[in-house]
């Protein structure tokens, strides 16, 4: 099955919320109006990014990270032309030119610095492969998700979407029961911490705009940022009076309503 | 004679005419009218006030299946079908994300205005660019529990489905109420 699309229609905070929720395994490609980036994952972590033109050579990683210097990156890219990344970077570590942590650190800000540069695309046609991962002489991570999509729902300002994702302030929120995730790991902000302190399904988001002082828009996108991120989920507000469901039906009579419920189930049977 | 009706909604372009086609016994009375704007010009006509079609489950009672016009500058019909509905379908196209916001957005809205059972359909699942089922639930932050069932509006056997699936969920709903 497609998993393919706009960013014009499907932003890439809600391309990498689906790919963190659903756990997915896979490479999305993205070709935008002037570049394609590919992005893999491996369980529903960021594995490995590639921006197209750039150079993705493990030298050139770390050069742009500044972590060696132009004539060791010369060097480095002259001697070891046919080398893998893995190979090259075991290389580097035993000649103490680079730590392991140092290579972990170059690509994890270079993997991310690729998002942070797909948060500035506002159109581009994209597709996900499942089960499609870098050849295997590439170095892949596992970067969590939830920091980036926190960091990329920020950058949304638009009211309009806003009223969409979250129609009425009238309903509460509750943290999910997702294992693995905790809040603690995750960057949030002030007013996101403020936020956070108050989620519980008693409190509507209207109360706790209301307690934390902010306005519609504030709320709104302080709720979708923790929605996106997949740290919480919208419920009904608890102690709420519950309408009874109403069934359309011309008799008040249960077994009447159950017999006319039976007829119609029959009736779609045989057609 | 008793009648009991249904509410087949959703966004522009996702199958509701379709769907009402595929199993009404009489010919859709449509209210189409050629599309203006360029950009819902995927297609040539559009619902503007509501279709409407019927199946005659024996002769007392005749089951009504409504489609309500997808697009949202026709929305004031909405709250007018859904007065008195046995249940609401809300049906999603599985091949256009952009529209997945828009759905998300009318089933809370039918949501409010009656607590009556529904079910979500994810249209057009033979087509290839059809999203995948659980990527679609994810995207339209659906309720694990919700019953969302993969549809092709055009074919009767798929279409029967859902309605039946609707069907055993109001009786369900009657079971626990009991």
């Amino acid at each position: 099955m497609a998993l393919k699309g706009n960013l014009r229609d499907f932003s890439i905070t809600q391309l990498l919320n689906l790919i963190n929720l659903a756990h997915k395994t896979g490479t999305l490609a993205i070709e935008g109006p002037k570049d394609t980036a590919w992005v893999s994952f491996r369980k529903g972590k960021l594995a490995y990014s590639q921006m197209g033109r750039d150079d993705s050579h493990l030298a050139s990683s770390h050069y742009r990270a500044k972590k060696i210097s132009p004539s060791q990156h010369k060097m480095i890219r002259a001697r070891a032309g046919g080398m893998s990344d893995k190979e090259l970077g075991l290389l580097l570590v035993n000649a103490n030119y680079i730590t392991q942590e140092d290579i972990l650190a170059s690509l994890q800000a270079e993997f991310i610095g690729t998002i942070h540069r797909l948060f500035t695309w506002a159109e581009g046609r994209f597709g996900f492969e499942n089960n499609v991962l870098p050849p295997n002489d590439k170095i892949l991570l596992r970067i969590n998700l939830e920091n980036i999509i926190i960091e990329g729902s920020r950058q949304l300002r638009e009211w309009e979407q806003l009223q969409d994702e979250i129609p009425s302030l009238d309903i509460a929120l509750k943290f999910t029961d997702r294992p693995g995730t905790k809040l603690q790991n995750i960057n949030l902000s002030v007013e996101e911490w403020r936020v956070a302190k108050y989620i519980d399904p008693k409190n509507s988001i209207r109360q706790i705009a209301n307690t934390t002082k902010m306005n519609d828009l504030e709320i709104r996108r302080i709720v979708y940022s923790l929605l996106q991120a997949g740290l919480i989920e919208m419920v009904r507000q608890e102690g709420l009076e519950v309408k009874p469901r109403q069934i359309g039906l011309p008799t008040k009579d249960t077994a009447e309503q159950k017999s006319l419920v039976n007829r119609i189930i029959d009736r779609i049977r045989s057609i | 004679m008793q009648t009991v009706k249904m509410v087949i909604t959703g966004p522009f372009n996702s199958g509701k005419t379709e769907f009402i086609q595929s199993v009404s016994e009489i010919d859709v009375v449509a209210t189409e009218r050629k599309i203006s704007s360029e950009a819902e010009k995927i297609k040539d006509t559009t619902t503007v006030a509501m279709d409407f079609g019927r199946i005659t489950v024996d002769q007392d009672l005749v089951l009504y299946l409504f489609g309500t016009p997808g697009q949202k500058r026709f929305d004031f019909m909405w709250e007018i079908l859904s007065e008195g509905m046995l249940g609401f379908i809300v049906m999603v196209d599985s091949t256009r994300p952009e529209t997945f916001r828009e759905a998300r957005s009318i089933l809370e809205t039918f949501r409010a205005y009656a607590p009556t059972p529904y079910v979500v359909t994810a249209n057009k699942q033979d087509l290839d660019d059809a999203w995948d089922i659980e990527d679609m639930r994810i995207a339209l932050r659906l309720d694990p529990k919700l019953k969302f069932l993969p549809c092709v509006a055009t074919s009767k056997d798929s279409v029967k489905n859902v309605l039946l699936e609707l069907l055993y969920s109001i009786l369900a709903e009657m079971e626990a109420g009991t």
